[in-house]
């Protein structure tokens, strides 16, 4: 008996698309009709527009009769996470301050998703403004873990991992600012990758901390990050901090032979709070490296434990100015009850914004105001400094750093809800990269006990997300942990 | 003088801050972000442990300098488009309140 439609990879769906067994109208039909089914327990979509998705399904599936199809994603439907831009679908970034926003422009990824003929599918559920661990802070609706309906799908792309992992979507993107994209990949099972900070256009991406956020891959195999990273990255003149280096080709990288590569394993990532079912299976991942004759040695990332608090000031920093621009004013919600203009933007941002949101333009306010700049902001931009030196120091000596994703699987709805300080440390893994501006991914590496996914992260020197891939894909086939399905009956 | 000051319990006028930020709370919010701030601040403490004399900030991982962009003509949006989202609209302009005073 063959696999459902929906159960198969991207490079799979791209194929039968090819050859033609199979129509973009029957790929995509198969995906909607799949959400129908599970998205009711899921809850991953904030919107779903079917008849738009069938009507690009069918454009597609006229370019391939014409003979003008348009490379492996012709046909494919991806998601795409609710803080992306989609000319004339919403773009509400799960926020009451955008609830009626429709977006005017796509995002140069989504230029770039259309070119490369994929069918664009649906809104995907995530934190209010990316803020979050859990996409609990979503002010519209909480998404379930696929593998456990009681457990958060990480965040803040919460919605486009349980969406990949529920087989509602093949693939989608999410964004990463400190973890986003890594740690709902690991805890749902799935492959997640953040490109290198200005790898990936930020054109059309609604910013939250501009100099770390980056749009990347959410996929259920190696070879399926890699397509999709090579569709959307490279340099775009309409975001300036995007760099001109060359997209090499990606998927050729992970089918390359093995090479004897030098990894890395930072000992200061296995301290306190690490899960001990985390810590056996990256323990295993290491072994099965050195089985396949990689070097692996220990390196040193001494600033490790300061890249928690330098991230929470530069961050939250960059937040409050990027989000002064929710005013109530121009394109946001308006309050009603303002008395006077200066009013209508207290009021306003007091009724469009939620608790996190909230707390971060506080702290950001506060770490930016007079008297306290130097200490904190200018303090925190000196440690980053401080963090890069850890890494570029260790990739003296290696080639990529193995680290687990996440200390623990995903923990329950509410656990973490009202301690942000715990909910902060649940990125303790992924936010370090972003600071340094590095590649990271994060891919399954096995399962607790109780079911649930375990993820590993691999980093890499900036530009490197070819040897992440190899490296990736090198763990993949000699594993089955990407091809179980989430038990959703 | 840094040390000093950072040495002490860290505390945050939310007040003062929530004005700074044009964000009205209510007493319950202010309450509940004075605690959980504090407890931040107080973690972040952790920094001044570090010695960064003579290191230099860093804002951008990969920054890049004077990105030019040739000068040639482009389609913006339309008035209906760049309308579309406002929440008030007369005579293809946003509405705001009154910003002057009656004189």
């Amino acid at each position: 008996m063959s696999a459902p439609l929906h159960q198969l990879t991207l490079a799979e769906l791209g194929r039968r698309l090819a050859a033609r067994e199979v129509s973009s109208a029957e790929v995509t039909g198969a995906f909607l009709e799949r959400t129908r089914a599970v998205e009711p327990k899921v809850r991953a979509f904030l919107h779903r527009d079917e008849a738009d998705a069938l009507a690009q399904a069918r454009a597609s599936d006229e370019r391939r009769a014409r003979g003008e199809a348009r490379g492996p994603l012709e046909g494919v439907p991806i998601g795409i996470k609710d803080v992306i831009a989609v000319k004339d679908q919403p773009l509400t970034c799960a926020s009451r301050m955008l609830e009626k926003f429709i977006s005017p422009y796509d995002a140069t990824v989504t230029e770039r998703l259309r070119a490369a003929g994929a069918v664009l599918w649906g809104r995907l559920n995530m934190d209010e403004f990316a803020m979050g661990s859990s996409t609990e802070n979503s002010a519209f609706q909480k998404t379930a873990n696929p593998w456990d309906l009681t457990r958060i799908p990480g965040g803040s792309s919460g919605g486009s991992a349980a969406a990949v992992a529920a087989g509602m979507a093949p693939a989608a993107l999410g964004s990463d600012t400190g973890g986003s994209i890594r740690q709902p990949a690991a805890l749902c099972g799935i492959v997640g990758l953040k490109p290198t900070y200005g790898m990936v256009s930020r054109y059309g991406l609604v910013a939250f901390a501009s100099s770390l956020d980056q749009i990347g891959p959410m996929t259920r195999t190696v070879g399926d990050a890699a397509l999709l990273l090579h569709a959307i990255a490279g340099h775009d003149p309409r975001d300036s901090t995007s760099l001109k280096q060359p997209v090499p080709d990606y998927a050729a990288a992970v089918a390359a032979p093995v090479r004897p590569w030098r990894l890395g394993v930072p000992r200061e990532f296995f301290g306190e709070g690490l899960d001990p079912e985390v810590r056996a299976a990256i323990e295993a991942a290491i072994k099965y490296y050195e089985s396949r004759g990689c070097l692996v040695r220990d390196v040193s990332l001494p600033h490790t434990d300061l890249a928690l608090p330098v991230y929470y000031i530069i961050a939250t920093a960059e937040a409050s100015s990027n989000l002064a621009r929710y005013d109530g004013v121009r394109y946001t919600h308006r309050s009603v009850r303002a008395a006077d203009h200066v009013d209508l933007y207290f009021k306003s941002r007091a009724e469009g914004f939620g608790p996190e949101v909230k707390r971060r333009i506080i702290l950001g306010t506060y770490v930016l105001s007079s008297g306290y700049y130097d200490a904190y902001y200018l303090r925190a931009q000196k440690v980053r400094t401080l963090i890069r030196g850890d890494f570029e120091a260790a990739f003296k000596d290696v080639d990529a750093v193995l680290t687990p994703t996440t200390p623990t699987a995903a923990f329950k709805h509410g656990e973490k809800a009202d301690d942000p300080l715990a909910m902060y440390l649940s990125d303790v893994y992924t936010l370090s990269l972003n600071l340094a501006g590095l590649p990271g991914m994060s891919l399954p590496c096995g399962f607790t006990r109780a079911g649930l996914p375990i993820g590993m992260q691999l980093i890499g020197r900036p530009f490197a997300e070819a040897d992440l891939l190899a490296l990736a894909g090198l763990f993949e086939s000699g594993h089955d942990f990407h091809t179980r399905h989430a038990p959703l009956s | 003088m840094l040390a000093r000051f950072m040495s002490q319990a860290p505390t945050i006028d939310v007040d003062y801050v929530a004005n700074l930020a044009r964000l009205d709370l209510t007493a319950e919010e202010k309450a509940r972000f004075a605690a959980q701030l504090g407890d931040i601040l107080a973690y972040f403490e952790k920094l001044n442990a570090v010695d960064v004399t003579g290191v230099e900030p860093t804002a951008h991982a990969f920054p890049v300098f004077n990105v030019l962009d040739e000068d040639v003509e482009r389609s913006g949006f339309t008035v209906a488009e760049a309308l579309r989202n406002a929440p008030a609209v007369r005579d293809n302009q946003i509405v705001v309140p009154k910003v002057v005073e009656d004189a």
